[in-house]
């Protein structure tokens, strides 16, 4: 099947953007270079096409007792406006997704899935609503989305595309009307910067695109960036940190899965996992010297193999290369020494947490 | 070398520079031969298409290459690519200015070799290219 393209993919090219297949759609890696653009996010102001995300739109009389079912998060009782972080889980406790879900209200939630996991995910809310007086509904080709992210994000929307936000507290949203349609704006991103995430038509999107453009004051950037922005601040990449086999605490991710709550799919088995204890876990590594360690690559401990490399870079912000990687959960102890191989040679490093450059929200 | 970006290259792409009397592989390295010894690097194009260099895995003094095969690898920020040599031989030295300055090859990849060999068979430079044949494939 070939890639889809987002709205403003005539954009990009135009840009020079260099483009890549990434969860079924033709997306920009880089417009310039990936340190550049990262630089921008941490001490200015980037853009990121986001169209490729999925929206599905829950709405109905038990909307809230649906969600509450396929989320491990605990979104009763919040007022409309606030936004939660979590997942879907198998019965199991392996992770389908993770996502956002913004609470329109006690009948309509949004909830913002991975671009890869979109008909995986779509199938799964279709099958699960079946039980509830609700419906959901795919809306992911109706939106294009833009990701504004850095220190100086807040005065890009205000002044360049004249959309309040000041008000805005990270992990809210609010709806707009722009024109003829509503638009969603939030306080969200995936940077580990202040920042926008803006949810509109095509059309209007390309129109904020082009302003941003034109006033300089934001750069573009791609989704190369965006995976080595997330790294630093230790955010999972479905694919990497999250996957079908693993689950949310072996991720580091327990406190985005409320077990308080009644019931949702997926709690017997975390439930379970938490009283006998995890066997494997998701820890941080810093190597001594400059190799990179990779997405699967090797991670050794007294000439055994202890786990693997989910993600890694030479940090842009630090300099230092470090990774995220899957370790048996007894070598998992920050300052575990541990070893990764890298073009078949064993680079010496150790346990550390998994943030590797911290996070300037505005809270 | 593997080159990474195999999707559309967007924009103007400036003209890479190509030398003559050098010989080249078509995984993008080149050989400078200096009588007994080859100079292995990447070439001018092949760091245009990586992007800015930020380690380079070298061998160490004394290892064997064969024509062929991988012998380290140059990163970007977002991908790691093997260096193939394209002659067989021993290394008598790598270039460890690279360690600490891994961009250097961005700023002229001709000058800044990876390793020099003490070519183990010359008849093997007849299976590259030279300068106008490489840069043909580089269109």
């Amino acid at each position: 099947m070939s890639d889809k393209r987002t709205c403003l993919y005539e954009r990009h090219i135009q840009q020079g953007a260099k483009m890549v297949s990434f969860g079924g759609f033709e997306m920009p890696i880089q417009y310039t270079d990936i340190a550049d653009e990262h630089i921008a996010v941490r001490t200015a102001c980037g853009v990121f096409d986001v169209s490729h995300m999925g929206e599905v739109l829950v709405t109905g009389r038990e909307a809230e007792r649906f969600v509450q079912h396929i989320f491990t998060n605990d979104v009763a009782g919040a007022p409309a406006g606030k936004i939660f972080y979590g997942m879907m889980l198998h019965p199991n406790g392996g992770t389908i997704d993770d996502l956002l879900v913004y609470k329109e209200g006690d009948e309509r939630f949004f909830l913002v899935i991975n671009a890869a996991n979109i008909d995986k995910d779509y199938a799964w809310i279709s099958e699960q609503v079946k039980a509830f007086d609700a419906v959901a509904e795919n809306q992911s080709d109706y939106y294009g989305q833009l990701a504004v992210q850095g220190p100086k994000a807040e005065g890009v929307v205000e002044k360049v595309l004249g959309l309040p936000c000041q008000e805005l507290v990270f992990y809210t949203f609010k709806k707009m009307q722009v024109g003829d349609e509503t638009i969603i704006i939030s306080r969200t991103g995936y940077t580990g910067e202040d920042g926008f995430e803006i949810y509109a038509s095509h059309g209007r999107i390309q129109q904020m695109w082009d302003k941003l453009m034109e006033s300089g004051e934001a750069k573009p950037c791609g989704l190369g960036c965006r995976d080595t922005l997330r790294f630093e601040v230790g955010l999972p990449l479905y694919g990497d940190e999250l996957t079908d086999d693993l689950s949310p605490l072996e991720a580091g991710l327990g406190i985005f899965v409320k077990l308080d709550k009644e019931e949702f799919v997926g709690k017997e088995a975390i439930a379970r996992q938490k009283a006998e204890g995890i066997t494997r876990k998701i820890v941080g590594i810093e190597l001594e010297g400059r190799a990179i360690p990779r997405h699967g690559y090797e991670v050794v401990a007294d000439d055994k193999v202890i786990g693997e490399v989910t993600t890694g870079y030479n940090s842009i912000s630090t300099g230092k290369s470090v990774c995220m990687a899957l370790l048996d959960i007894n070598h998992a102890k920050l300052d575990t020494p541990v070893q990764v191989r890298i073009h078949k040679k064993l680079q010496p490093g150790k346990v550390i947490k998994k943030r590797f450059y911290d996070k300037n929200y505005k809270k | 070398m593997f080159l990474l970006f195999k999707g559309r290259l967007g924009g103007v792409l400036s003209m890479a520079k190509v030398i003559e009397g050098l010989y080249y592989a078509e995984s993008h390295e080149y050989v400078r031969v200096e009588g007994e010894y080859g100079y292995i690097g990447i070439t001018d194009y092949a760091q245009g298409q990586l992007g800015n260099v930020v380690y380079v895995d070298m061998p160490e003094v004394d290892d064997e290459v064969t024509a062929g095969e991988e012998f380290g690898a140059v990163e970007s920020v977002k991908a790691a690519s093997d260096l193939f040599s394209p002659v067989s031989g021993t290394v008598v030295e790598v270039n460890e200015a690279l360690e600490d300055e891994p961009e250097l090859i961005n700023k002229d990849a001709f000058a800044n070799w990876i390793i020099k060999v003490e070519l183990a068979d010359k008849s093997e430079l007849d299976n590259l290219m030279d300068a106008k044949a490489y840069e043909a494939i580089c269109k």
